[in-house]
């Protein structure tokens, strides 16, 4: 006997996946999905864009740096904490509720980041919620620099924590995956990861490397990953910015390729992509165009997102405008649980 | 403090014409909001390494602020009253450091949602300044030269394509001398219109000689100056308790003495020059970035009657697996890339250059050295045109100025 269509549906969302990857950091509309900027994402526009729902229409109403924009992604609501020191997000974050709501466990919950400044990304401070309860974090650049001091190789220019202030890189404060926990968790040796490394151009190949893992190794249901590459804008040099366009298009399909071949997550994960937000318009006197996203005019907050997998209609383009911080209580809708504080609104085209 | 209890004292370490000119307009000063008073403080406090241009139109702004009634005043700064500020920002020292305080405000208005509102004010203080100043006629149409593509051999994928709309785009150019007849033209123009700080050469690379007429600003010629920067921010990096804030407070507060640099014979260059590197984000790395925001920070502040930017090859950008072999590289280069960076920053250098005065009867050419592609733009050049007729430098320098 088969079994009722309601409970087909809740066992469907228990074991519906979500996987979250921010475009990062930073991208403008003319250089990704305006029509002159098409052919720097050719996997997203030929291979992703068919099979998704596409929102043209993304603000950012928060503050445009990296880590406090992408912790107002993971909040829902739009977060004020200083963007260059390693603070927990002010509001419960998408992984608390989560956990808390659905009694996961912390293996069910993962961010990869680029840099130290998120490594408080996972969970708040906030009572009830809070530490234990959020996603564990993990850090590629910072166990290659840990694998660096056994000796491996001299990588100075990658411990650069950020491109927004590269001179600068913020105290740790726990909670992140340490070197020894590779092993233990990714089943991969030191020296492995760190021959891999070598093998790679950029550090957010070096994320996908680690996220491909975490899929085969842990599975996590709720799984974020902040790359970081096209940030290097800020160094003013266009050819690299496009670079890294061209590069994170390319990881989303990798990354997607893998989602369908993955027997834990093929036919069950829902994956969003979005950047955290644009980059300055060139008409803007108050900035420098693409290099920074400092002036708050419309290119820098505005962007897009694409949804695709589970539950998502495919083909389907929405101009109505979303907010960035609307992700957390869609997520939340199409998990089962409830993002009590978060300020977003579900966005009612992907339920 | 608040600028009601401004008073001259407050003034005492400001270089000696900015404090004169402060002195000249303190009563009026007293009566502006915080929000916005340190923002022209630091326009003011630079008066004495500030270009004529820039002189002039501080005075004209100051000129406006002084001349305006009590209600005006309200209307013109309504906006930046608004605006509610920390008691911290309040007790900075910004009247000695107005830069940093204009930063720190700037985060404060991020953190508080007051961004919006404060960007709404400024853009509303400068159409009513914009609306009241009578800028002086340019004394000669303003000629704008992009060289891009040093070095590169062929290349295949489109150039200048955010450009071609706003003029005639050319593809037989005889590049037979034609760095020396662009070079020769900003030269004849310095001499025929000689002004201060009004005709520019800016090369990303080794210059080129040059008339003692025209200002010339090199990243071959400021390597001292760089190195000897990335030398001292990398020495403050490593001092414990040192975070952006006060790394950024140190950069603004350095003089050319600081980086053993002779200032002496134009302080107003050597001043402009050391900015380039503390203010500007990758110019101290790459030369295409350097030469981009050279010519951006000129356009702005200097405003300059000619300006000719040659791009040169920047360094290349090694990829983590290369950094992680720990092979060490020569200094190699970028060719396309910087191709690509030199592209966009002619286009950025048009921009800029249409936000002048007398922007309608401007003129610009952009060309790729060595090759047949330029694109020239000016009032009687068609838009959107495209010409394959094979021409000389020399006339698309005389079709631009006509």
């Amino acid at each position: 006997m088969q079994a009722s269509p309601f409970i087909q549906a809740e066992s469907a969302r228990k074991n519906r996946k979500i996987v979250v990857v921010t475009f990062g950091g930073g991208a403008r509309d003319q250089e990704t999905f305006a029509p002159e900027g098409q052919e720097n994402i050719p996997h997203m526009l030929k291979e992703l864009a068919p099979q998704s729902s596409f929102f043209t229409h993304v603000t950012n109403e928060g503050i445009l740096g990296h880590y406090v924009a992408t912790a107002s992604l993971a909040t829902g609501v739009y977060e004020t904490l200083n963007n260059f020191a390693a603070v927990a997000p002010e509001h419960p974050t998408v992984f608390e509720y989560f956990r808390k709501d659905l009694r996961r466990p912390s293996s069910d919950a993962w961010v990869v980041a680029p840099s130290n400044g998120f490594n408080r990304i996972g969970e708040s401070e906030v009572r009830g919620f809070g530490p234990g309860l959020g996603a564990r974090v993990i850090l590629p650049k910072r166990l290659l620099r840990m694998a660096s001091s056994r000796g491996t190789a001299d990588f100075d220019h990658l411990l650069h924590d950020n491109y927004e202030n590269p001179l600068y890189t913020p105290t740790l404060a726990g909670g992140e995956v340490e070197l020894q926990q590779l092993e233990m968790i990714l089943k991969l040796s030191v020296d492995d990861f760190a021959s891999h490394a070598r093998t790679l151009s950029s550090p957010d190949e070096l994320s996908l490397y680690i996220t491909k893992r975490l899929m085969r190794e842990e599975a996590p249901s709720l799984l974020w990953i902040t790359m970081h590459d096209i940030d290097v804008a800020h160094s003013g040099a266009y050819s690299l910015y496009l670079e890294g366009i061209r590069r994170t298009d390319r990881l989303c399909a990798e990354l997607w390729k893998t989602i369908e071949t993955e027997p834990e997550y093929a036919g069950k994960t829902t994956m969003f992509v979005l950047p955290d937000f644009g980059r300055d318009s060139d008409f803007d006197s108050g900035g420098n165009g693409f290099q920074h996203h400092r002036t708050g005019d419309a290119a820098s907050r505005t962007t897009w997102m694409m949804v695709l997998g589970a539950g998502v209609r495919h083909g389907v383009v929405y101009n109505d405008p979303v907010q960035s911080i609307d992700l957390v209580p869609s997520i939340g809708t199409i998990m089962g649980f409830s993002p009590s504080q978060s300020q977003g609104k579900l966005i009612r085209e992907l339920v | 403090m608040l600028p009601s209890d401004l008073k001259a004292e407050s003034f005492a370490a400001y270089p000696p014409e900015a404090k004169a000119l402060v002195l000249s307009h303190l009563d009026m000063m007293r009566r502006l909001p915080l929000a916005f008073l340190p923002s022209l403080l630091r326009q003011m406090m630079n008066y004495d390494y500030s270009f004529p241009v820039e002189r002039s139109m501080i005075d004209s702004e100051l000129r406006i602020l002084d001349s305006l009634s009590e209600v005006q005043r309200d209307e013109w700064f309504g906006g930046f009253s608004a605006i509610s500020l920390s008691a911290s920002l309040e007790n900075s020292d910004w009247i000695s450091l107005p830069a940093q305080f204009v930063e720190q405000e700037a985060a404060y208005l991020w953190s508080t949602h007051q961004y919006d509102a404060f960007r709404k004010a400024a853009l509303d203080y400068g159409h009513r300044l914009a609306k009241e100043t009578n800028p002086e006629p340019v004394t000669m149409r303003r000629l704008g030269i992009a060289v891009v593509g040093q070095g590169v051999t062929t290349y295949n994928a489109p150039l200048f394509r955010n450009l071609r709309e706003h003029g005639t785009w050319f593809t037989q150019v005889n590049p037979n001398r034609g760095l020396e007849a662009l070079l020769s033209a900003v030269e004849e123009r310095a001499q025929t219109h000689p002004a201060a700080y009004a005709h520019w050469y800016v090369d990303g690379g080794a210059p080129l000689p040059r008339s003692s007429a025209v200002k010339c600003v090199s990243y071959k010629d400021l390597t001292p100056l760089r190195v000897s920067l990335l030398k001292k921010i990398q020495a403050d990096v490593s001092q414990p308790g040192m975070g952006p804030e006060e790394l950024r407070t140190r950069l603004a507060r350095m003089t050319p003495a600081d980086l053993e640099v002779d200032g002496a014979s134009d302080p107003v260059l050597s001043r402009f020059e050391m900015k380039l590197f503390t203010e500007g984000s990758g110019t101290q790395i790459y030369s295409t970035t350097f030469a981009q925001w050279t010519a951006r920070e000129l356009l702005r502040r200097a405003q300059p009657l000619t300006l000719l930017v040659r791009f040169a090859p920047r360094q290349r950008q090694r990829p983590m697996n290369e950094l992680l072999s720990g092979k060490q590289t020569g200094a190699e280069v970028d060719l396309a890339g910087s191709l690509v960076d030199a592209d966009m920053g002619a286009y950025y250098h048009w921009i800029d250059q249409q936000r002048l005065p007398g922007a309608d009867s401007s003129a610009f050419i952009a060309w790729f050295e060595g090759h047949g592609d330029a694109v020239a733009i000016g009032p009687s050049i068609p838009r959107g045109a495209e010409s394959h007729s094979p021409i000389e430098m020399s006339k698309l320098l005389s079709l631009v100025s006509t």
